[in-house]
């Protein structure tokens, strides 16, 4: 199997197989930290670098693991990734690590990267693994942000709160006040997210359905000849 | 097809029928609930009809069915209604329209319309409104009349009602299942009751409108438009184990009776649970759907962080319909108690 381009790649992990909207893959931390644009950025950004250690690493090593115990050997891998990340975090943004909490050491269950370990980068050379890794991770990290910036804009009508805690003193004054004095608990609250992801996975395949309809080419007329309904 | 087979040939009425006396039903709960709350119960009601009739419109509109017939089946109509007679009186119009937008566009249209909803519509409304909105879902106004010297006047309730002007935080109150609730620890019940922690007359205006909302169940069952097996298994299981816990320890848990007319339990029991969408369909079903209601609804109020739960109870029993019809599927028309018992 001859490794896929980059043009197939990109289209794979931001929109036909997109982890979180086609795979549905990763919803715990998908659903549970995009209350807010900064959250939803700071696991975006550690799933991101995670997966595309994780898979290099696995591509790297693909030849010498037995097909036995490969499983254990690539959550191995992801979680020593993932303590790199917990542990950058820390050191970088210490106010986000705090707020973020369990959930960035909980990546390593991200079935998302343990999937495309499997999948994609345990079969494919160390550079087609590490842009399929990107790839997938920007497509994850997408929808995590939209997701974040949809249930902050209609939850407390703010947009880019707190990004300073990421981003450092220069972002501090980057926070949109869209609608002033507005507060709708729901959306931040985690029935929100679900209701919003599922909103997103509806939208993406009313687009696609669209697509398709206007890409197909239109039916041949036919002309009923035998049984003719009475 | 002029024939019909004789089980089948007795006059049920249509959905349009029965939505009809369903709204007749509502009518004695309304007027006491007007009587002792004030005019902010009917604009709640009015109003809350009036957006869900025209959100069921344009969702109709959007996807392509025909307005005038299912329009005319006073579905959307009777959601509004139940919905707008659970919110807190003097409600906000933005409360109304989040409220009912719940109900009719996501948990009517899109589950599929009128007959595929999973969830009971009003319920599913309420719960995202208390979810949303802890603060102004739990803030019931005190029972001034409606009419006399204290009551509110109809203008004061069409300037709540736009949002404007001062909110009734003054004249507002905790309701009788949400006061217990935050009895302190220590506190004896009957202690708790005489230090009078409610505005005068709330205890007794609650217990009118239950019965106003059993006079209208009342109305239903002998329309045979409700299944009595529902309300019946939610009263019995809810009185049955609140009396269990109130005979342990009265000093800290409320009596049978003031579960039974202090909250939502009657209106949910009538009105709520006996919908035939989203509720079991059949006999045995039902008696399990109906008690599991009425125990989840003395567990939530007893130990959740909700004050009374008759919405919580309706949807999470909706979840469970699935696997009830299932596992006590309804008997097939015409065959014995005996054939169906594998």
């Amino acid at each position: 199997m001859s490794p896929p381009d980059l043009s197939t790649l990109a289209r794979d992990g931001l929109w036909d197989n997109n982890p979180a909207l086609v795979q549905l893959l990763g919803l715990c931390p998908l659903l549970a930290v995009s209350a807010s644009v900064v959250n939803a950025l700071g696991l975006a950004l550690a799933t991101l670098g995670v997966l595309m250690g994780s898979n290099l690493a696995v591509s790297l090593i693909r030849q010498r693991v037995p097909t036995a115990v490969r499983l254990p050997a690539f959550v191995m891998i992801i979680a020593a990734f993932v303590t790199c990340a917990d542990l950058l975090m820390a050191a970088y943004a210490f106010e986000l690590h705090r707020v973020l909490g369990i959930f960035i050491p909980l990546i390593v269950t991200n079935c998302a990267i343990l999937g495309r370990a499997d999948a994609f980068a345990a079969r494919q050379p160390p550079l087609p693994a590490l842009l399929d890794g990107l790839m997938m991770g920007l497509g994850f990290g997408a929808v995590l942000v939209l997701l974040g910036a949809i249930r902050e804009l209609f939850g407390q009508g703010t947009l880019f709160a707190g990004l300073d805690l990421l981003l450092g003193p220069l972002a501090a004054d980057w926070q949109l006040t869209l609608i002033p004095d507005y507060d709708f608990l729901f959306l931040v609250l985690p029935p929100g997210a679900f209701f919003t992801a599922g909103l997103l996975i509806a939208l993406k395949n009313a687009i696609d359905d669209r697509r398709r309809r206007a890409t197909a080419p239109t039916p041949r007329e036919r002309i009923r000849v035998t049984g003719t309904p009475r | 097809m002029s024939l019909m087979h004789a089980s089948t040939a007795q006059a049920v009425p249509g959905t349009p029928g029965v939505m009809r006396w369903v709204l007749v039903a509502t009518l004695p709960g309304i007027a006491l609930m007007s009587w002792h709350f004030g005019w902010g119960v009917l604009a709640n009601v009015l109003v809350a009809g009036g957006l869900a009739m025209a959100l069921e419109a344009l969702m109709l509109r959007l996807r392509g069915r025909a307005i005038g017939a299912t329009l005319g089946d006073h579905s959307a109509l009777v959601s509004g209604v139940l919905l707008g007679a659970a919110l807190p009186p003097f409600a906000p119009w933005w409360l109304l329209l989040v409220g009912v937008a719940a109900a009719i566009v996501v948990a009517k249209h899109l589950y599929g319309g009128l007959g595929q909803n999973l969830f009971n519509p009003a319920m599913v409304g309420y719960a995202l409104l208390l979810i949303a909105f802890p603060v102004p879902m739990t803030q019931w106004v005190a029972p001034l009349g409606l009419v006399g010297p204290e009551a509110l006047s109809p203008l004061e309730a069409l300037r709540q009602l736009a949002g404007l002007g001062p909110g009734l935080d003054a004249l507002s109150g905790a309701t009788p299942l949400d006061a217990f609730k935050h009895k302190p620890e220590g506190l004896m019940a009957q202690e708790f009751w005489a230090g009078e922690p409610l505005p005068p007359g709330a205890q007794a205006a609650w217990r009118d409108v239950a019965l106003g909302w059993l006079a209208g169940g009342a109305l239903l069952l002998w329309r045979r438009l409700i299944d009595w097996r529902i309300p019946l298994a939610l009263l019995g299981s809810l009185t049955l184990l609140s009396g269990l816990l109130y005979a342990g320890d009265p000093s800290q848990h409320g009596s049978p009776a003031f579960h039974l007319f202090a909250g939502a339990a009657i209106f949910g029991a009538c009105f709520i649970a006996t919908d035939p969408v989203s509720a079991a369909a059949g006999r045995r079903g039902r008696w399990l759907y109906g008690a599991a209601i009425g125990v989840l609804v003395v567990v939530i109020r007893t130990q959740g962080a909700y004050p009374d739960a008759i919405a919580f109870a309706v949807l999470l029993m909706n979840f469970a319909v699935p696997l009830i019809d299932h596992l006590l599927p309804p008997r097939p028309l015409g065959r014995r108690q005996r054939e169906t018992s594998p």
